[in-house]
């Protein structure tokens, strides 16, 4: 059990029907994740991170063109079983989802208390009385007061909103909880204090998370791995400590180049171009056309590489 | 030599040797208040929210400033009031000279003219139904320049400064058409087409990618530099900052609560909520994830009912007991150009 990772993505595809044609939004995606374990995946706006998320939790929407791949949790392919049994035994169960801005969504005319005990409910089967129970203790782990368990979403301040959110999708102690831009609109004290509230459930719960944003700066207070995400596909994965200090794929490296930072001096600098549109993604590496080291295998589709361990999808590490 | 100048522009910090004080001040807020009434169901009057609760700066020309605040600590209130939007309940802002409160509508319109204004969202501030040209072209129609030639050579000279190029292609496109970058560079654009002297960005890089982010930061420098301008930058992202002003000013629950050149604030902040706020902002690193941050607890206070004497001192780590929660703390020196409002700093 301990060896088996907790999830691992093999081919992971996600392809839209729009009018204009198909939206490659997350093409062939490779990644392992260990138990207690947290990989951040960056990546620009419109590179199919939110896709991912919808993806790996089955939360399909209808224009669907094509979905495969293999997703095991656990050792079991989730993708192999029919909908009701994901929904039964795995959403929420084993893996459950921060969507973005999931604290502007909250239900306005039912308590906060009614809504977090709600899939407790739906997913175990618990009573009324034993859920009540169960969100008093999450929300005294994620730093909520008891005493709000009657109160409405306007009563909240934005930090106190996202912490019922997380709340939420804690109060089935899954194994796996997925963040997506958890605090993208959120303060810095506020964002810095949910990350501390997050690192602890981490530790204590030993829970891992799939946290999605392209906040890079931020993301590294939480992440143990780095998936770096471009146009629908992985580029690298790399473990957080040497991410941040070298990254391999060159986009990764231009990517961390355009961080502002607080502390040293270097000076930030941006990539030229766009990135290419995911309708008619060009057929060679995805990012070639704004690749400083592009050179004429670029042409063709890079296989990913290991590279001392690790994943990276560029024909320079050959 | 374009290479000589390029490079200063790369250098990570910006030159704050230079002594705007003698330059002369374009811009002067005194005590400024800015209260909004709050109705109960529409009779009646239940309370004020103290947005800008007495607030004194100048700004010089040419020089840049940087203000830093969560959100709803009064930045936007105090933007809005300095270009004439919202009226001030007291105190003043004088704009050269003159007192903006008593002008005529034909004066504000000259001031607008003089006030570049660059928007958060680049998307919601354009027309959707205008094409770029039309959207560069209104400002000029607005102000009285007649001729269509005038105008035609100004909005080219202007979308080449800032690097849309072709200009041709883009004149008939949509906002719609465009990439969040390039729209923010059609509101740049807009802003600079009446030459102002004064410029007030409002988060201006807030809703682009990283990426992008770091490039239109570096076209406002430059566009700064060239053409002297004095900027008012309003952001969150303390990061963001120390790429674009000379001075920063700390906005906390509607008042100031520190003002320092940008390299004194970053290495020595005085007030312990610009520290709080320095712990607060992460750079990226793979070893962040193995500490927690100390960080003060709780939430901005409800500005309707403010708390009495300094507005941190609930959360503060170093407050004096009997002084602190009773007192408004007055602006104390705490070094050359660096002042803030902590009695930690009392003589």
């Amino acid at each position: 059990m301990a060896n088996t990772p907790l999830l691992k993505l093999e081919d992971l595809l996600l392809h839209f029907r729009t009018t204009k044609g198909i939206v490659q939004a997350v093409d062939k995606v490779n990644f392992e994740l260990a138990h207690n374990e947290a990989v951040v995946v960056v990546g620009e706006s419109g590179c199919g991170k939110s896709s991912l998320a919808k993806a790996i939790l089955r939360l399909l929407p209808k224009n669907v063109a094509s979905y495969s791949g293999k997703a095991f949790l656990n050792g079991t392919d989730t993708m192999a079983m029919d909908d009701e049994t994901y929904r039964t035994k795995v959403r929420w169960n084993q893996m459950s989802m921060v969507p973005q801005g999931a604290m502007n969504s909250l239900n306005p005319v039912l308590t906060i208390g009614d809504q977090v005990t709600e899939p407790y409910i739906l997913h175990t089967g618990a009573s009324k009385a034993d859920a009540e129970k169960q969100a008093k203790e999450v929300f005294q782990k994620v730093g909520v007061p008891t005493s709000f368990f009657n109160r409405y979403a306007f009563e909240l301040s934005g930090g106190m909103r996202q912490r019922t959110i997380i709340a939420m999708a804690l109060i089935t102690m899954p194994d796996l909880i997925i963040l997506d831009e958890p605090t993208s609109a959120l303060d810095v004290l506020t964002q810095a204090n949910i990350f501390n509230v997050l690192k602890r459930l981490k530790k204590e719960l030993e829970i891992s998370y799939i946290l999605i944003t392209h906040d890079i700066a931020t993301s590294s207070e939480l992440a143990d791995k780095v998936a770096v995400m471009y146009a629908g596909q992985i580029v690298e994965v790399n473990d957080a400590v040497k991410f941040f200090i070298e990254p391999l794929h060159p986009y990764s490296r231009m990517l961390m180049d355009s961080v502002p930072r607080l502390r040293g001096v270097k000076e930030p600098d941006f990539i030229v171009g766009q990135p290419p549109s995911l309708l008619n993604p060009p057929t060679g590496c995805r990012f070639a056309e704004r690749c400083p080291k592009r050179y004429g295998d670029c042409a063709n589709e890079p296989p990913t590489f290991l590279h001392n361990g690790h994943q990276v999808k560029c024909w320079l590490y050959k | 030599m374009e290479n000589a100048k390029d490079k200063r522009i790369l250098e990570a910090e910006m030159d704050t040797s230079e002594d705007f004080t003698k330059k002369g001040i374009l811009l002067s807020v005194q005590n400024l208040k800015v209260h909004f009434e709050l109705r109960k169901m529409g009779f009646g009057r239940v309370g004020y929210v103290h947005a800008v609760d007495g607030v004194n700066f100048d700004v010089h020309n040419g020089e840049a400033i940087g203000i830093v605040g969560e959100s709803g600590c009064g930045k936007s209130s105090l933007m809005k009031t300095i270009l004439t939007l919202y009226k001030p309940t007291e105190g003043k802002v004088i704009f050269d000279g003159m007192d903006l409160a008593n002008l005529t509508t034909e004066q504000v319109r000259k001031y607008h003219s003089e006030v570049g204004y660059i928007q958060q969202d680049p998307y919601g501030a354009m027309a959707p139904f205008m094409n770029v040209e039309r959207i560069l072209a209104e400002p000029m129609v607005i102000n009285g320049i007649n001729s269509v030639e005038e105008r035609t050579k100004r909005i080219k000279k202007t979308m080449e400064e800032v690097k849309v190029f072709p200009v041709e292609d883009f004149l008939p496109k949509f906002p719609h058409q465009l990439s969040g970058g390039q729209q923010q560079r059609i509101v740049i654009a807009r802003s600079m087409l009446l030459e102002p002297r004064f410029l007030v960005a409002d988060e201006p890089v807030s809703m682009l990618d990283a990426s992008v982010r770091v490039e239109v930061l570096k076209l406002l420098r430059s566009l700064q530099e060239k053409r002297h301008l004095a900027v008012i930058y309003i952001t969150h992202d303390l990061s963001t900052v120390r790429y674009f002003s000379h001075r920063i000013f700390v906005m906390y629950a509607g008042q100031i609560v520190e003002k320092a050149k940008v390299n004194d604030l970053l290495k020595s902040p005085a007030h312990p909520y610009t520290v709080a706020l320095l712990a607060a902002t992460s750079d990226p690193d793979g070893n962040n994830a193995k500490v927690f941050k100390e960080l003060p607890p709780g939430e901005p206070p409800n500005l309707v009912n403010p708390p009495t004497g300094c507005r941190f001192h609930e959360r503060c780590p170093k407050r004096i007991d009997g002084l602190c929660d009773v007192e408004i703390p007055p602006e104390f020196e705490v070094g050359s150009m660096h002042t803030a409002q902590c009695w930690l700093y009392k003589k």
